[in-house]
């Protein structure tokens, strides 16, 4: 550090930053404390609720046996991890032989990739949905899984792009010297240095998929409706029961709050197509 | 290699958006079938001359803009704050993060529930507390607490982007100007905003498009209303296309919809492709 900063600095900064980062956090911290309370403390004045009122779990287990919590957690798992994935394995191949081998239309060809996640999603919902009905995929995770691949699908090539082209040519000259096959080259050299990327990839694009509540709210109703359909069936009555909302809304969301604080940088990089580094 | 992704995402972007404009052209109501005859521009004329096609427009720039100017502001706040000497910084960092992976469906029902209920809300509890009169949100100011519940959500985004690119500001630079006598003021005129300049704009682009297809926040607080006070372009076509069943004006309505995106698109379009030879 270039210049000295005095402690009172230091502690005033953080005095600041501290609370402004607490309110910002705190309706994540009241649902966590609602869902441990029972309907009826959860309605009362905040600081009552806070110093006089037990805890319980109650919550958590009417969730799941009133409205099957686990079904729909699953249907989230495998939506997501299901788009992403296979989004993954076509996305692989376009992104090595862009980075690669690039020929002279690769900048374009990622570009209009780009440009179609600019598609706002309603302007094609009506025929989506069309088709959806026709074919039968309405209410089904196969029919999502392939929706939200296709959303994603540009954002995983861009990732995977940039991660690839930082991998140094050089590397492969040097293993191309040790008489490396193209086998070995990609297993051994490539393969190691490229899979942190991926794993970036990957996780940003389940956060994504998880998130998304534009086609997961028109297509599904009730057998693949994932965690983000299952929540808006509490936007009325049923959302007066604070206790319960709580308790399903701090499931739906704690799984991809862990990994979203792992993925804070790797968020930088595919949400802004590296426009800002 | 390239082709798997190039064929299906080219059939993704044809096959939809052709058979939108296709539709948008044809008297087709899923309830009243009439063999859906061409009708020209009618789809259009109508959609444009619908009341509630002004209220949408008007709604819609009114949540963009506003949430664009609170998390902007907001975000250059957060970043010049934390990339201030300080202790716990990581932990704080974490904490003005988290809201931005939160699933829409939750921070909307439970900024609504929670916070903005007039009964049992925080906000309607200090209000009483302090003896005023709580204010009914989702009823009277509808659309200001649909721009607070996003700008929540969007603020942590337009942080992070701002101090990641605050770390790349040369800190020499800075402390030259502070030797030479320049305030906290010129130094944040003349040296960090410019060099802050490029990402707010990203910012910005990258914003509007996911600010534009705004839904599941308005479908879960308000369903657009009180009659049309919060619906947006996104949840007018909605609601035409899937709650009245007239296919023809939602994808008239759509391919508006598409054209106004494009013209965010171009932009930031433009930002990324100088940025990629790099």
């Amino acid at each position: 550090m270039a210049r000295s900063v005095s402690n009172r600095a230091k502690a005033l900064n953080t005095a600041v930053a501290g609370t402004l980062g607490f309110l910002m956090f705190f309706p994540i911290l009241w649902i966590i404390v609602l869902s441990f309370k029972t309907e009826e403390d959860a309605i009362r004045a905040p600081l009552e609720v806070l110093f006089n009122s037990g805890w319980t779990l109650e919550s958590f287990f009417t969730v799941q046996e009133r409205s099957d919590y686990f079904k729909h957690f699953s249907n989230s798992v495998i939506i997501s991890l299901g788009s992403t994935f296979l989004g993954l394995l076509i996305a692989v191949p376009a992104a090595w032989a862009m980075a690669f081998v690039p020929a002279k239309h690769t900048k374009n060809v990622l570009m209009w990739m780009l440009s179609t996640k600019m598609l706002p999603p309603v302007g094609v919902l009506v025929p989506i949905y069309l088709i959806f009905r026709d074919y039968g995929l309405l209410d089904t995770r196969i029919g999502l899984v392939f929706v939200l691949m296709m959303m994603n699908l540009p954002i995983i090539i861009w990732m995977l792009y940039t991660y690839f082209k930082e991998i140094p040519g050089e590397i492969l000259e040097a293993a191309r010297m040790d008489g490396a096959s193209l086998r070995e080259e990609i297993l051994y050299v490539l393969t190691p240095m490229a899979i942190p990327g991926m794993a970036s990839t990957v996780l940003l694009n389940i956060i994504l998929a998880w998130n998304e509540a534009f086609w997961t709210l028109n297509l599904t109703a009730a057998k693949a409706a994932p965690l983000t359909a299952f929540i808006a069936s509490y936007s009325s009555p049923e959302g007066l029961f604070y206790a319960k909302l709580s308790a399903a809304s701090i499931m739906a969301i704690a799984p991809i709050l862990i990994m979203g604080w792992f993925s804070q940088k790797q968020l930088v990089r595919g949400l802004t197509f590296g426009a800002v580094k | 290699m390239i082709s798997p992704s190039v064929i299906l995402l080219l059939g993704w972007m044809i096959i939809p958006l052709s058979l939108t404009i296709y539709f948008s052209f044809l008297r087709y109501n899923l309830i009243t079938p009439t063999g859906n005859p061409f009708v020209g521009w009618e789809n259009y004329y109508w959609f444009l001359t619908d009341p509630s096609f002004k209220a949408a427009m008007i709604n819609t720039l009114v949540m963009v803009g506003g949430i664009l100017l609170i998390t902007v502001i907001g975000g250059i706040g957060f970043a010049l704050l934390l990339d201030r000497p300080m202790w716990g910084q990581g932990i704080i960092r974490i904490m003005v993060i988290a809201p931005f992976f939160v699933m829409p469906t939750v921070s909307a029902l439970v900024w609504k529930n929670m916070f903005m209920n007039p009964v049992n809300g925080i906000f309607g509890r200090i209000a009483t507390g302090l003896g005023f009169e709580p204010i009914d949100f989702m009823g009277q100011i509808p659309l200001l607490s649909i721009v607070l519940i996003v700008s929540w959500m969007w603020l942590p985004f337009a942080t992070l982007i701002l101090f990641t690119a605050m770390q790349s500001l040369d800190q020499e630079q800075l402390e030259a100007a502070e030797m030479d006598g320049a305030g906290w003021t010129s130094r944040f005129i003349f040296i960090v905003l410019p060099h802050l300049a490029r990402a707010i704009t990203v910012v910005i682009l990258i914003q509007t498009i996911f600010l534009l297809s705004i839904f599941a926040e308005i479908l879960v607080t308000t369903n657009g209303g009180p009659g049309t006070a919060s619906t947006n372009l996104t949840y007018l076509i909605y609601v035409s296309s899937l709650l009245q069943f007239d296919v023809g004006m939602g994808s008239a309505g759509g391919v508006i919809a598409i054209i106004l995106a494009n013209i965010v698109a171009i932009f930031l379009m433009r930002m990324i492709g100088k940025n990629l030879d790099a």
